[in-house]
C-alpha cells in the first residue's frame, strides 16, 4: 500500500503538457428548454485520475455525469474519450459504466445475477462470467451474499453490490453519481478509502459527482467546482482549499474569512489593504492587483491565531474581544468581533489536555495571522 | 382493563366485517347453490326435491338430506355437450385473456411513461367506458360488426374490401367483444405496476449493455409480471363464464359454459342440472386463482 501511496502522490498529469487527456471535454452546452444546465465547459480529465465534479444541487454537475454516461446528448460542444468522439454514441455501446445514486440494483435479480448482467450483454461464455463474477464478489466482500435480493441487504451492502457490477465489465471510466449519499456518516467515511483502494486496485479512471465538499477532498486527485452549469475552479484539493480563485470557490470549500476592500500599497509581492471597520491588512500575492483597486483578503480560520498579548514578530495583528466560543473537542472555534465591528473566526487545534491560560467570553484578544495566510482575489 | 377488552373487540370487529360479507354474499349463496344441485329436478314451485322444511323436525331432515345425491354431476359427465361448452368457454376466455393483454400493455406502458400532468386524463379515458351501460356498448359493437355495419362499410369505402366481412355470430365477435369489454381491467393493474417502477433501472441495463428493447424484455416486463398476473385473472375469471358477449355478439356458432347455463335455467327449467353446471364452473375457475396466490405468496417471501 506504501508504495501505491508513493506513485498516488507523483501522479500529476496534468501538469505535464504533453500529457493526451483520457476523456476531453470541449465546449458543451446543454439546454433544457430555456435552462442551461451545462454552459460552454471545457474539462480535460486524465487516465487513472479519480475526478471529482463538486456542486450544489442544480449546478450541473449531475447532467454532465449523464452525458458523460450517454443518456444525455450535449446541445453543442464535443465529448471526446480515449480519442474517440462519444457523439450519438448510445449509452449501451460507451466503455463507461456507471454507479447510480440509487445503486439502480434489479430486484428480480440476485446479486450474482446483477453483476453478471453486463457480462452476459458482452456475450461472455459462461463459465468467463461465473469466474469475473466470484472476483468481483470478494473484491467488495460479499461472497456470502451472493444468492440474495437486494431487498434482503443493507444499504452498505446495496451500495457494494452496484460498485461490483459497475466496475465488472472493467469499463475505461467509472461514473459515480453520489455514491455515498445514502449512507450514514460512519459508514461513508470508510467507504470513502475503500473506493480509493478500489481505484488503485483496479487502475481505472473515475469521475465522481458530489455535493459533500470533504467526500471530494478526501477522495479525489483532482477536483472541479462548478455553479451554475461552468466550472470556476479545477484543482488538486489542497490547492483549492489553499488558493481558491475565487469567492465562490472560497466560500464553498470549507470556513473562510473574507476582508474586502481597497488597495492601498504594493510593494514588489505585498499588497497593503484596507477593509471595512478601518482593518489594515498586509498580504502576499503573486499577481498583485493595481493600487485603488477592490480586493478581498481570504484567510482560512485554522490560520488565525488568538491570543491574549499583542504577538510579536506577525504582520497582521488585530484587537477584538471574544463573541463566542465553540468547542468541538478535536479543537475550538472563536469567534472574535474586531474593533471596528467585523467577526472573525479562528480555530485552533486542541493539542494539549489543559490550556494554560484559557481565554474566555468577552476577553480582550489580538487575532495575528501571516501575510502568506490567505490569498488576495481581486474583485 | 376495560380499554384492552375493548381494543381486543374493536379489532375482533374490522376483521369480522369483510368475513361476514363473505359469508353472506358468497358462502350461504353457494351452499344454496350447492344443494339444489345436489337435488333432483320436479315439475313444481320450487322445481326441485328435496325441499328442507322447518316443520320436518331432526328425523325428517335426515331422512331428505339422504335423497341429495351427485346424479346431476355424474349427468353433466354423460353429455359431451357440457364438456364442449366448458372446453371452449376456457378457450375462448385463454385467448381473449391474452389478446387482452396484447392491446392493454401497449396502452398501459404509453400511460406510465407519459408526462405526470396527462396521466390523470389517461386514467379517465381508460374508466371513461363505464360511465355507459354494458349492455348498450355491446349493442354498439352489434352495429358497428354486422354486414351493412360501420365497419364493413367504412372498409368497403376506402376499397379495402369488396364483399362484406361476416364477423357478426362469429366467434371473432366474441374475441373483439371481450377485448373491448375487458380492456380497462387489464390496463389497470398493468399500468399500477409500470407507472411505480423506477426509471434508472432501464438507464443502468442501457449503461450495462443493453439496447432499448433488450432492457424492455429483461427489466421492465418481469418487472411488470405481477401488474400482468392480476390483470389476467381478471380478465380471465369473468370471461370463461361470459353470458351477454356470447349471446349477443357469438349468434348460435358460439358455445359457452354461460349460455349452457342460461339455457338449463330458463328454457329447461332443469335448477339442480344448471347448479351442478355453475358448481363445476367455480371449480374450474378456483384453479387459477389458487396458482395465483400461490405466485404471489411466493414473491412475497
Amino acid at each position: 500500500m506504501k508504495s501505491l501511496g508513493s506513485i498516488r502522490r507523483s501522479f500529476a498529469p496534468w501538469s505535464d503538457p504533453n500529457s493526451i487527456p483520457y476523456i476531453s471535454i470541449r465546449n458543451v452546452t446543454k439546454k433544457f428548454g430555456d435552462f442551461v444546465a451545462v454552459d460552454n465547459l471545457s474539462l480535460d480529465i486524465y487516465n487513472r485520475e479519480f475526478f471529482a465534479l463538486l456542486g450544489a444541487s442544480g449546478c450541473g454537475k449531475s447532467t454532465l455525469l449523464r452525458m458523460l454516461a450517454g443518456f444525455e446528448q450535449p446541445t453543442s460542444g464535443e465529448i471526446v474519450l480515449d480519442g474517440q468522439n462519444m457523439a450519438g454514441t448510445p449509452p449501451y455501446r460507451r466503455p463507461v459504466n456507471m454507479m447510480f445514486q440509487s445503486y439502480a440494483l434489479f430486484p428480480h435479480m440476485t446479486v450474482e445475477k446483477n453483476i453478471a448482467f453486463g457480462l452476459k450483454q458482452d456475450g461472455m461464455p459462461a463459465n468467463e462470467i461465473a469466474e469475473r463474477v466470484k472476483q468481483m464478489l470478494k473484491l467488495v466482500k460479499l461472497e456470502k451474499f451472493a444468492a440474495r435480493k437486494p431487498n434482503q441487504l443493507s444499504g452498505g451492502q446495496r451500495q457494494r453490490v452496484a460498485l461490483a457490477r459497475a466496475v465488472a465489465k472493467r469499463p475505461k471510466v467509472l461514473l459515480l453519481d453520489e455514491p455515498l449519499g445514502a449512507l450514514d456518516k460512519k459508514l461513508r467515511e470508510e467507504t470513502q478509502f475503500e473506493l480509493m483502494d478500489l481505484q488503485q486496485e483496479l487502475g481505472l479512471t473515475f469521475v465522481i459527482v458530489t455535493h459533500d465538499q470533504e467526500e471530494a477532498m478526501t477522495m479525489a486527485d483532482r477536483i472541479a467546482v462548478m455553479n451554475a452549469g461552468k466550472v470556476i475552479q479545477v484543482a488538486t484539493p489542497p490547492e483549492i482549499y489553499e488558493a481558491p480563485n475565487s469567492r465562490f470557490v472560497a466560500d464553498f470549500i470549507g470556513d473562510v474569512n473574507i476582508f474586502d476592500g481597497k488597495v492601498t500599497a504594493v510593494t514588489g509581492e505585498f499588497v497593503d489593504i484596507e477593509a471595512e471597520g478601518g482593518v489594515k491588512l498586509r498580504m502576499v500575492s503573486s499577481e498583485p492587483p493595481a493600487v485603488g483597486q477592490n480586493a478581498a483578503a481570504v484567510i482560512r480560520p485554522e490560520k488565525i491565531r488568538v491570543t491574549g498579548e499583542k504577538p510579536a514578530g506577525r504582520a497582521n495583528a488585530l484587537e477584538g474581544e471574544i463573541w463566542d466560543i465553540g468547542y468541538l473537542g478535536d479543537m475550538t472555534v472563536f469567534r472574535v468581533k474586531l474593533d471596528g465591528g467585523k467577526i472573525v473566526k479562528a480555530s485552533s487545534l486542541n493539542a494539549v489536555r489543559a490550556a494554560e491560560d484559557p481565554l474566555t467570553y468577552d476577553q480582550k484578544v489580538w487575532v495575528s495571522f501571516d501575510e502568506n495566510a490567505g490569498v488576495v482575489l481581486k474583485d | 382493563m376495560m380499554g384492552a377488552i375493548g381494543t381486543f373487540f374493536r379489532k375482533r370487529i374490522v376483521i369480522m366485517v369483510p368475513y361476514a360479507w363473505l359469508t353472506v354474499f358468497f358462502l350461504i349463496p353457494f351452499f344454496i347453490v350447492l344443494r339444489i344441485s345436489l337435488s333432483t329436478s320436479e315439475i313444481a314451485m320450487p322445481p326441485y326435491s328435496p325441499v328442507f322444511s322447518m316443520a320436518d323436525g331432526w328425523a325428517g331432515w335426515m331422512e331428505k338430506f339422504n335423497l341429495l345425491s351427485f346424479d346431476n354431476f355424474v349427468w353433466l359427465t354423460g353429455d359431451p355437450l357440457y364438456f364442449e361448452a366448458y372446453f371452449s368457454s376456457v378457450k375462448i376466455a385463454l385467448i381473449s385473456t391474452l389478446l387482452t393483454l396484447l392491446v392493454a400493455y401497449p396502452i398501459a406502458y404509453g400511460m406510465a411513461k407519459a408526462p405526470g400532468t396527462v396521466r390523470p386524463t389517461l386514467l379517465m379515458l381508460v374508466i371513461l367506458p363505464f360511465w355507459t351501460s354494458f349492455l348498450i356498448r355491446v349493442y354498439a359493437w352489434i352495429a358497428i360488426l354486422k354486414p351493412e355495419g360501420l365497419l364493413n362499410e367504412l372498409l368497403m369505402g376506402i376499397g379495402v374490401i369488396h364483399e362484406p366481412l361476416i364477423i357478426l355470430n362469429t366467434t371473432y365477435a366474441v374475441y373483439i367483444g371481450i377485448v373491448y369489454s375487458y380492456l380497462p381491467f387489464m390496463v389497470l393493474p398493468l399500468y399500477s405496476a409500470l407507472e411505480k417502477m423506477d426509471g434508472t433501472l432501464i438507464e443502468a441495463a442501457e449503461d450495462l449493455g443493453c439496447t432499448p428493447v433488450g432492457a424492455f424484455w429483461k427489466v421492465t416486463f418481469p418487472l411488470s409480471i405481477p401488474g400482468v398476473i392480476a390483470g389476467c385473472m381478471l380478465v380471465f375469471i369473468p370471461a370463461v363464464g361470459e353470458f351477454v358477449i356470447p349471446d349477443l355478439l357469438g349468434g348460435s356458432e358460439t358455445l359457452m359454459i354461460g349460455r349452457t347455463l342460461w339455457n338449463e335455467f330458463n328454457a329447461n327449467h332443469d335448477w339442480p342440472v344448471a347448479s351442478a353446471v355453475a358448481i363445476v364452473l367455480l371449480a374450474i375457475l378456483i384453479i387459477p386463482i389458487v396458482f395465483f396466490q400461490h405466485l404471489q405468496a411466493k414473491s412475497a417471501e
